[in-house]
């Protein structure tokens, strides 16, 4: 198991590598000049020039590269030319902020999603199946933003229950913050659902449709005996599922976060990209490809736990 | 004479509704004997054995007639009866232990449930009875063994392990459904003369079903072959290899690719294809692919024709039948 654990670690090195060789050549490829947001629109050439060097930008390519790597190894992700604070400062902020959010989704999505789907697979093509899958289909192609609107003018405007934006001040305490939480993690959380809810329901009907459910029956398992036996058969692959939903989140939904002007990577990313700011950007990016690649990792680890046809060799 | 094992009374299942999988079966099997069910596939021999535990899905499946077990009327049962019926009196062992066992628990944690489930015994009880059964059905290395997972063991093991499952509760009947098939053929006799030896010091009755006459003649006492639903032909096994009566019967024993077979030799097939379930003949099933049929066989299903004490076979030409087995096959051109 632990030279298993090193090898998948090791793996992530070149995955890295590469993750952030596209994000500093999509950035860069990219029209439009980063120094334009920061210098007045009358600036003199000279001006432009010191900045250009001031940033780096006037070096080649793979110099720009190179140096942007070294430092990011070294937790330095440079310095937002919008704001001039570290970037390393801003997104960390950020991800924090949206990692509480889209956990929680997740945790709303995966309890409600695996609920419908194991409902729905073992009463396939019941009433109650048709109705579970039926909000599923609803839960991935209703838009969010949508969604997310209606439920403030419902809960904040009219029922006036939980506030309608914002992430707080910080000084309300855990159950205080928790309110501003409620309204866009169940926003969030209606994506997740549904694909659980159809990955659930597709695997307990296939776990149902095997030989030895009939094996289980026959040495005088109940419903409840053979039920156990169908969540730990399911287990490793909704919890993968769970994980990349999870990834998925953790880009942040720069609608939702819109919506509910909730401080997290979606609504920096967002603000970079109008802002041009290229140092902003690669780092969020990079960020949130690191997030997911460990993501991935712990979900391949906790898998390979769980099911013992995973070769651990 | 002590009450029978197993007694089926003109059992029919259907399936879909138009399907009749087992259209009349009856079988009584006395306690400590074994029977074979042969017959091709499709011809009700699984069927009529699942139906033993009624595992066959209810909404789909149509089970009547009766079926007593250990003197308990089986279609009768609750489903909670049911399941404390199945495993303690009647247990199963199946073609496939790989897709019978559930791939993410071990042999020895699936041993022990299954004793857990009938009997007050704790985790370490259950675990010490699990290790006795592999012994018993010789598994080397079992302390070993226990922990594996199925994939992680060869055919013969699983089945071996299958096999210590079904016995873990020390069940009256054993239902045996193709258990060598998916075998070695050396693997085959080994499960086979465990069966048997089990069989012995179990005083099981057994409900053995194949399509290898050869692993039928080799375990059981009587041997009732099945086609298109139905029984055409009981009888000791002795009795059904010396003189079959059924021509379905001959066929099977002529279309046998036995050792014997001089290379160059014609081995001998049953024209023609098992009729559809959904749409059977008015008359014998048989009749369609029978070289001896004759047009009372197109009218009326026949009943069984005694032949001998315990021997009886559903065909009226049982008196011209053993013509075709004394005919033999030319010899192919050089």
């Amino acid at each position: 198991m632990l030279a298993y654990l090193a090898r998948r670690v090791a793996y992530t090195v070149p995955i890295l590598f590469g993750v952030a060789l596209v994000c500093f050549a999509l950035v860069h490829i990219a029209p439009g000049d980063p120094l334009v947001s920061v210098l007045p629109p009358d600036a003199s050439a000279d001006l432009q020039a010191m900045l250009r060097t001031l940033y780096g930008f006037d070096r080649s390519y793979p110099e720009q590269f190179g140096r942007w790597l070294w430092r990011a190894a070294h937790g330095d992700l440079g310095t937002s030319i919008a704001t001039g604070r570290p970037v390393t400062d801003e997104v960390f902020k950020a991800v924090g902020y949206t990692l509480r959010l889209s956990i929680l989704a997740t945790l709303i999505g995966f309890f409600f999603g695996s609920l419908f789907g194991f409902v729905a697979g073992y009463y396939r093509d019941s009433l109650v199946d048709k109705a579970a899958s039926a909000l599923s289909v609803l839960g991935v192609s209703v838009p969010h933003y949508w969604l997310g609107m209606v439920l403030v003018i419902v809960f904040a405007a009219i029922l006036g229950w939980l506030p309608p934006t914002g992430a707080g001040s910080g000084n309300e305490g855990f159950f205080g913050s928790l309110r501003f939480m409620i309204l866009p993690a169940v926003t969030m959380s209606v994506i997740p659902m549904g694909i659980v809810a159809r990955t659930v329901r597709a695997l307990v009907a296939d776990i149902l449709a095997q030989e030895f459910v009939i094996g289980l029956r026959a040495k005088g398992l109940t419903d409840w005996g053979v039920f156990r036996h169908v969540v730990k058969n399911a287990a490793p692959t909704a919890l993968a599922v769970m994980g990349l939903q999870l990834g998925y989140l953790l880009g942040g939904s720069i609608l939702i976060e819109t919506v509910f002007s909730w401080p997290g990577t979606g609504f920096l990313l967002n603000a970079a990209i109008f802002q041009r700011d290229l140092p902003l950007l690669q780092g969020t990016i990079l960020v949130l490809a690191l997030f997911f690649v460990i993501l991935n990792l712990l979900v391949d680890v906790v898998q390979t736990a769980l099911d013992p046809r995973i070769q651990r060799s | 004479m002590t009450e029978p094992a197993i007694q089926i009374r003109d059992l029919r299942v259907t399936f879909g509704g138009v399907v009749r999988a087992v259209d009349g079966v009856d079988l009584t099997l006395h306690q400590g004997e074994v029977v074979a069910l042969i017959g091709e596939s499709g011809s009700g021999k699984s069927v009529t054995l699942r139906s033993l535990m009624r595992l066959h899905p209810p909404r789909r499946s149509r089970v009547e007639g009766s079926i007593t077990v250990a003197g308990r009327d089986v279609l009768a049962m609750s489903e909670r009866q049911l399941a404390d019926y199945r495993g303690a009196t009647v247990s199963m062992i199946f073609q496939e232990p790989l897709l019978a066992l559930d791939p993410v628990y071990t042999v020895g944690e699936q041993i022990a449930e299954v004793i857990r489930r009938h009997e007050k015994a704790s985790r370490a009880e259950a675990r010490a009875r699990a290790l006795e059964l592999f012994q018993k059905v010789r598994i080397p290395s079992p302390e070993r063994r226990l922990d594996a997972y199925p994939h992680e063991m060869s055919g013969g093991m699983r089945q071996r392990a299958m096999i210590a499952l079904a016995l873990a509760c020390r069940p009256k009947v054993l239902l045996a459904d193709e258990p060598t098939t998916a075998l070695d053929a050396t693997v085959q006799i080994q499960i086979l003369l465990l069966l048997r030896e089990l069989q012995r010091e179990f005083g099981l009755s057994i409900v053995f079903v194949t399509h290898d006459l050869g692993a039928a003649v080799e375990v059981a006492d009587r041997i009732a072959v099945m086609y298109a639903g139905r029984i055409v032909e009981e009888g000791s096994a002795r009795d059904l290899i010396r003189d079959p009566r059924h021509p379905y019967t001959i066929g099977l024993l002529k279309s046998r690719a036995e050792g014997a077979l001089a290379k160059g030799s014609r081995l001998d097939a049953i024209p023609g294809s098992p009729p559809d379930l959904a749409h059977l003949p008015p008359g014998c099933p048989f009749a369609p692919r029978c070289p001896l049929a004759i047009e009372p066989c197109r009218a009326d299903r026949p009943p069984p024709i005694p032949i001998g004490p315990g021997h009886a076979a559903r065909c009226i030409r049982t008196d011209v039948s053993p013509g075709l087995l004394a005919r033999h096959p030319e010899p192919a051109p050089a």
